[in-house]
């Protein structure tokens, strides 16, 4: 049954974005990334090295043309980087759909949501789509999608941390309200957390750390995908009651 | 004259335009500069105008491109 996700008009088959950090070398982070059957990866935008020219690439070994690039704002602590960053990866690059990220404090990347509603907007008026990580409160996620934002993407705990998802009445509440995607960015760290996320009601997950840091990231990518896969069939199948007592599976008519 | 590149200052001759300076990164990288955005004193210049942008006396450019990134 096709299930697609759909993001700014345009639809995708994996529910799994992932990140192209802190891999070995880019081409176990090309591997893991087709590991993961992901469609999406997010990219950052970073000066030329000038000094050697010898260093690979990631467009050499994470092709633009077999994945979408999702160029971030990874690094940037006000609207104006953000935004200063973001036109530059769309001439870099040529594409609208971006995701935003504001941080607030290197020591939990938290986001800064008055930063982030600014380059919001600021970037819808510019003619970009705007996918954007958020803290989990529902009355800021609203506002970033009254803006006009094409994916709410709240975090499940500190990005890098792989503490998993720690705010479910949170990423719940943003689900049940939310017309536009929501995505878990930020605190998958193992496949149990992403099947979580999207037994939630989350449309997708995005995840760097958690593949990139795995022992085997190539494993870990495949694991993920099927997390993603499980847990969205689990929430489209919807999950039984929870009881205090017992209920046995077989019948108590007949007993011997 | 001089330039600042990347954060580096650089000499070049006056009369030089952006797209002989992209042209001088691709020949020194061997690689397709078709990926690079380039701003100027803080304004992106479209790759349309590299070629009628020439450089004066204490730009600062910037030239960037995707790298891994979470």
């Amino acid at each position: 049954m096709p299930d697609p996700l759909i993001i700014a008009g345009k639809s995708y088959d994996s529910r799994l974005i992932v990140g192209t950090g802190k891999y070995a070398n880019y081409q176990q982070n090309a591997d893991a990334a087709r590991a993961a059957g992901a469609e999406i990866v997010t990219v950052a935008l970073r000066r030329v090295n000038l000094s050697d020219p010898s260093q690979e690439i990631l467009t050499d070994f994470v092709k633009p043309d077999e994945f979408t690039y999702l160029p971030n704002t990874a690094g940037c602590y006000t609207a104006d980087e953000a935004v200063r960053t973001l036109r530059l990866a769309r001439e870099a690059g040529g594409w609208n759909l971006v995701k935003l990220e504001v941080l607030a404090d290197q020591k939990t990347l938290y986001p800064n949501m008055p930063e982030t509603l600014t380059a919001a907007k600021a970037l819808i008026a510019d003619g970009f789509e705007v996918m954007v990580y958020c803290s989990d409160d529902p009355v800021y996620a609203k506002m970033l999608e009254d803006a006009g934002c094409c994916a709410i993407m709240p975090l499940g705990s500190l990005i890098g941390s792989g503490l998993g998802i720690m705010n479910p009445v949170n990423i719940r509440l943003i689900v049940e309200q939310t017309r536009v995607p929501v995505i878990v960015d930020a605190g998958v760290g193992t496949a149990s957390d992403a099947a979580i996320a999207m037994e939630l009601g989350c449309d997708g997950v995005l995840m760097n750390t958690a593949i990139a840091a795995a022992r085997d990231p190539v494993l870990m990518a495949s694991a993920m995908k099927h997390a993603v896969i499980a847990g969205r069939e689990a929430y489209l199948a919807g999950r039984m009651p929870k009881k205090l007592y017992a209920d046995p599976s077989s019948p108590l008519a007949g007993l011997i | 004259m001089k330039i600042t590149l990347n954060g580096e200052v650089r000499d070049v001759e006056p009369g030089t335009t952006l797209a002989m300076l992209v042209a001088d990164l691709a020949a020194h990288t061997g690689r397709d500069p078709r990926g690079v955005a380039v701003e100027r004193n803080l304004e992106i210049v479209p790759k349309s105008e590299h070629a009628s942008t020439v450089l004066e006396d204490g730009d600062r450019l910037e030239f960037v491109q995707f790298v891994g990134g979470g």
